[in-house]
């Protein structure tokens, strides 16, 4: 019995506190956003917050049992977990129960599961083993690449259902990678792509470029604070664009000027290169690669989805990320989820007085969309609650996976919280369009079992994992 | 073993808190800069159902009523609550065409997804029947009561006027309305908008996302009740006006009757006419575009629109100036032989006083009366004295309008000294130049309704009220002051009564004595106003009986010639059915019955 007192005395009760209180949340959420008068009692088991009740006492016993298991099983097990998980997606593609054209629920009697849920926490298992003691070699591609795999298979996976969504909750692992010493180089490339990606289909690429110019300038002077070197490579490209432009006006009439804009930029990278190679001016090579890199990108996704892609394909992209509005589907859902919240103002309309989430005018407001029902009910005031509340234990758990002895603890914990700030960011950003609508649920607040006890497990292993710190695994 | 990359959870620290941050930001922006969302959360729950008020009743004088409503039914639809139907089916049911279905369906939909538009207007009851039995079949669609008017008797179509749906123009205009509410047009429904119409109630519903209603707003206290709208009381006598269309059918021309004592229109008609229930519900654009294009202008108002010259009408007024001014007396004789210089007369007895003058209708005896009106020496010159002449008239209401409650009425004209100098020159005409306007003709011009509240003024010896046709409003019975204020002319009641002696002189031995009844003393004139375009209009005022008048009246019979002939007559019936509710003489009745003057 000595050492289960030991466990809680070393686990972290303002986690656990957190927790509580967002499951708490989400359950006074969840009740309502399916408010009704017929069903007014909260522990009608009939009504999905009656349910949600019943997974939060659940959850509450798997944390249990979370806590009870030996600290060394996960460590053990978490190939073999991984193996399981990755078993159980590849059959819930098969077995799997189609609901709203996607195979992501087996189904048993009365009770569904959704796997993908679960493993999140095994591919987080897998990758903090594979990287336990590897820190140093992730800048070599014989590590890079099978790290990339645990963490793409699942996502390849989960893609196939489809649940692009969840999909696309894994490649937030590549934050974890980041932080065990990956290139930044790869990190920032990545994370400028998806951006840029959204801002070629949302704006003109025309000024995108000219504002990645300007940007570009703005990190010369900051890397090499000289103002010599910023204004002479301003005006050799300035005078190039003029040049050109005027070359292109009255004579050639043909080249474009987002071409005009990119070969003075060559050339003026041509005039710029025996500066950069006599100073060894390294950061300005790296800052004029990705300036270069970025506009090929820009143009190449343009292009590829201007000229390329057939019409209604283009609007099925539009209207999948949200950009072109389709009032029977997604645009409807993110028009309708901006009101609500907006409708809130800063102190909300009370409990159970939300109209839009009462009237039902948002779809999955229980599930997905339940960040609605407090940004209506709660206004502004409950939204940055909720949020700091979730800042707060994000923080928390990379100060906790920061203290760790061991690789394996530190880095699981670092994909726990990389894994629970892409849900919270991605599901309040598809809810106040900031982000395509992207269904995923929003951690311990959106109602279903399965990504209650996903969130659990996944929370609790690490929560086990801190609370024995002072252990060796191996 | 050392970690090389542990600054690196700043920059993932950074990263959360910056997203946060972000994502707070955008909050902020929604919930609290911008204040559109909850407008648009409001239009999305919150359904106005209006409440459509009937609209007032209206009665004649003997409290019959006129106007009343009867239940209309539109089918609305909200086009996202609709379900495959069948769609021949339902057209069958209702009696439309596939394609006006599917029009009618487009537009709904042009309009909104969500909110009700109508979708077929003014049903009727057995339609209405029919579909209530298999709305069930049909989800989205639903019928919303409104009312349409509808009339005791087909006639009064000119004083009622008609109800028709605001247009743009009136939306535009006035903030009251909204599309798809009613508003009069012409007459009473006009004129007396404001009181027919009562006042709109809405209900507010909150409706859910597939616009089921859950329950009242507010519990009900934002909700208001329509106000049904106040029943008029009109100075009509139904039977008269009834009669009065009658007596004038195929003949052109009007009929206006006053109350002496308050000024009340007993009867207004203007023929050709049109039944009032042709402009109403779907059925009256159709029908107005036809009366529209008519030839015979069925809309016209003549009794209000219609400017003629008086002809000998105008005597009285003439004669009872004369005296006023002094410059005759009763007793003052003149000759006439066939005619005053160049304006002819018929044959009479020569000399004539006045009351032997109007009884004959003697041309020349006014002619020279109204050269000593203007040449009076009392003023210096006769522009003086034409403008006291006219003051006269400015009393009786001619040469502006009355102020009536009719919308559409007509100033008619009496030319000003400015006119006269303009045409002939300042000093360059004298009483001679404008002598045809001792006997109503040149440029004078009256309408009938002015006509018959001047015969009203003699019949009350010296005053008169501003014709309407409204007697009192709502169950408190308002009346406008304006009605009830006595217009006083400024010629001695004495006079008057030569006036009215000779009036009476027409009706028993002159010009007149076709209009003459048994058993009440009936005092008229014959008139013939001339007409450039054709044959002479045939004119008579009269009022009945002689003392204590109950009913003034003048009647305008076009291109019928002679005053006697068709005016005299018709009006004489009007008075006869008016005071003893029965034609004794038969043959009379008949005969203008059968007259028909619409070639």
């Amino acid at each position: 019995m000595k050492r289960s007192v030991n466990i809680w005395n070393g686990i972290d009760k303002i986690s656990i506190l957190l927790f509580l209180i967002l499951a708490l949340m989400g359950w006074v959420s969840i009740y309502a956003a399916v408010y009704n008068d017929e069903h007014t009692g909260l522990f009608d088991f009939s009504q999905r917050y009656g349910k949600q009740f019943i997974w939060i006492i659940a959850s509450m016993v798997i944390a249990v049992f979370i806590v009870i298991i030996d600290n060394r099983f996960y460590f053990f097990f978490s190939w073999f977990i991984y193996g399981a998980c990755m078993l159980l997606l590849i059959l819930v593609l098969i077995f799997g129960k189609e609901i709203n054209g996607a195979r992501s629920w087996f189904e048993f009697g009365g009770f569904s599961l959704q796997p993908s849920e679960l493993a999140k926490f095994g591919t987080a298992l897998a990758l903090a083993s594979y990287l336990n003691n590897k820190r140093q070699d992730l800048t070599r591609l014989n590590v890079i690449i099978p790290a990339s795999s645990i963490i793409v298979f699942p996502a390849l996976l989960t893609g196939l259902q489809p649940d692009m969504g969840s999909s696309v909750v894994y490649f937030s692992l590549f934050i974890v990678l980041f932080r065990e010493g990956m290139s930044p180089y790869i990190f920032v490339s990545g994370l400028l792509s998806v951006v840029l990606f959204f801002l070629t289909l949302l704006t003109n690429n025309l000024y995108l470029t000219i504002i990645l110019i300007c940007i570009a300038i703005t990190l010369v002077w900051f890397a090499t604070r000289k103002w010599k070197l910023v204004a002479t490579g301003s005006i050799i490209f300035i005078f190039f664009t003029g040049l050109l432009y005027l070359l292109d006006h009255f004579v050639f009439k043909a080249i474009g000027n987002e071409l005009v804009i990119f070969i003075s930029l060559v050339l003026s990278g041509v005039v710029c290169a025996l500066y950069v190679y006599n100073k060894r001016a390294i950061s300005v090579l790296i800052i004029y690669l990705f300036l270069i890199g970025s506009i090929i990108f820009v143009n190449t996704v343009d292009y590829t989805f201007n000229n390329i892609l057939p019409a209604h394909q283009k609007d099925r992209v539009n209207i999948l990320l949200g950009f072109k509005s389709d009032l029977h589907g997604t645009g409807y859902n993110v028009n309708q989820s901006i009101i609500s919240i907006g409708s809130g103002g800063f102190l909300g309309k009370g409990f159970l007085q939300g109209t839009q989430t009462k009237f039902k005018f948002v779809p999955k407001q229980s599930s997905d969309f339940i960040f609605c029902t407090i940004g209506e009910e709660w206004g502004f005031l409950g939204s940055a609650i909720v949020i700091g509340i979730y800042l707060f234990l994000l923080l928390r758990l990379i100060k906790l996976a920061e203290r760790q002895r061991s690789d394996f603890s530190r880095i699981y914990g670092y994909c726990v919280a990389s894994i629970l700030f892409t849900h919270i960011f991605l599901n309040i950003g598809m809810a106040v369009g900031l982000v395509p609508v992207i269904g995923i649920p929003l951690p311990f607040l959106s109602y279903g079992g399965s990504s209650l006890w996903g969130f659990t497990i996944l929370l609790f292993i690490f929560l086990r994992l801190d609370a024995s710190r002072t252990e060796y695994l191996v | 073993m050392k970690d090389t990359f542990i600054n690196r959870k700043y920059v993932i620290t950074a990263l959360l808190v910056l997203a946060c941050l972000g994502l707070l930001i955008r909050l902020f922006i929604i919930q609290v800069v911008k204040n559109t969302y909850r407008l648009s959360a409001d239009n999305n729950v919150l359904r106005y159902v209006t409440q459509y008020p009937a609209r007032g009743l209206v009665y004649d004088r003997n409290g019959e009523l006129i106007v009343y409503n009867q239940a209309a039914y539109d089918i609305m639809v909200v086009p996202s609550q609709t379900t495959k139907i069948d769609t021949s089916g339902f057209c069958d049911l209702l009696g439309i065409s596939p394609d006006l279905f599917r029009r009618e369906m487009r537009n709904a939909l042009i309009y909104s997804r969500r909110a009700p538009s109508v979708f077929l207007k003014q049903i009727s009851n057995e339609t209405y029947a029919r579909f209530q039995e298999k709305m069930f079949m049909y989800p989205g669609f639903y019928v919303q009561p409104r009312t349409l008017r509808k009339y005791s008797k087909p006639v009064g179509a000119h004083v009622l006027g008609y109800v028709s749906e605001v247009d743009d123009g009136v939306i535009r205009k006035n903030p009251y309305y909204k599309p798809g509410d009613y508003i009069g047009k012409s007459g009473i429904e006009e004129a007396y908008e404001k009181d027919l119409r009562g006042r709109r109630g809405v209900k507010i519903f909150l409706v859910d996302v597939f616009s089921r209603i859950k329950g009242s707003y507010a519990g009900g206290r934002m909700d208001t009740l329509a106000v049904q709208g106040s029943d008029v009381v009109t100075g009509l006598d139904l039977n008269l006006q009834a009669y009065g269309e009658l007596l004038m059918k195929n003949k052109r021309g009007s009929i206006v009757a006053i109350e002496p004592k308050t000024g009340e229109v007993l009867t207004l008609v203007s023929t050709p006419d049109y039944d009032p229930a042709l402009l109403v519900g779907r059925i009256r654009s159709d029908n107005y575009a036809m009366l529209s294009a008519d030839t015979l202008k069925p809309l016209f108002n003549r009794a209000l629109m219609a400017s003629y010259p008086p002809g000998s009408t105008f005597k009285p007024i003439n004669g009872l100036i004369g005296l006023q001014e002094k410059v005759i007396t009763p007793s003052t004789l003149f000759e006439c032989h066939n005619g005053y210089l160049f304006v002819a007369c018929h044959s009479h007895p020569s000399p004539l006083s006045l009351v032997g003058a109007i009884g004959n209708s003697c041309n020349s005896y006014f002619c020279q009366t109204y050269r000593r009106v203007l040449e009076n020496p009392y003023y210096n010159t006769i522009s003086d004295a034409y403008i006291k002449w006219k003051s006269y008239l400015d009393e009786f209401g001619f040469g502006s309008k009355l102020g009536t409650d009719f919308v559409n009425e007509l100033a008619g004209f009496i030319p000003t000294t400015d006119y006269f100098d303009k045409y002939y020159g300042k000093n360059r005409w004298k009483a001679l130049t404008v002598i045809s306007m001792a006997i109503g003709q040149g440029e004078v011009g009256t309408t009938p309704l002015q006509m018959a509240n001047m015969t009203a003024a003699i019949a009350n010896r010296g005053y008169y009220f501003t014709p309407h046709v409204v007697k009192s409003i709502g169950a408190d019975h308002f009346i406008d002051k304006r009605f009830i204020t006595r217009h006083h002319i400024s010629i001695d009641s004495t006079n008057f009564e030569f006036i009215v002696q000779g009036m009476e002189a027409s009706v028993n031995s002159g010009t007149s004595t076709i209009a003459a009844l048994k058993d009440i003393i009936v005092c008229g004139k014959t008139g013939t106003a001339q007409n450039p375009h054709g044959k002479n209009h045939s004119v008579f005022i009269a009022f009945a009986p002689k003392d204590n008048p109950k009913i003034a009246i003048a009647v305008y019979v076009e291109n019928a010639g002679f005053g006697a002939t068709f005016a005299a007559p018709i009006a004489s019936l009007m008075i006869e059915k008016y005071l003893r509710g029965e034609i004794t003489n038969k043959a009379r009745e008949k005969n203008m019955l059968e007259l028909n003057l619409m070639h």
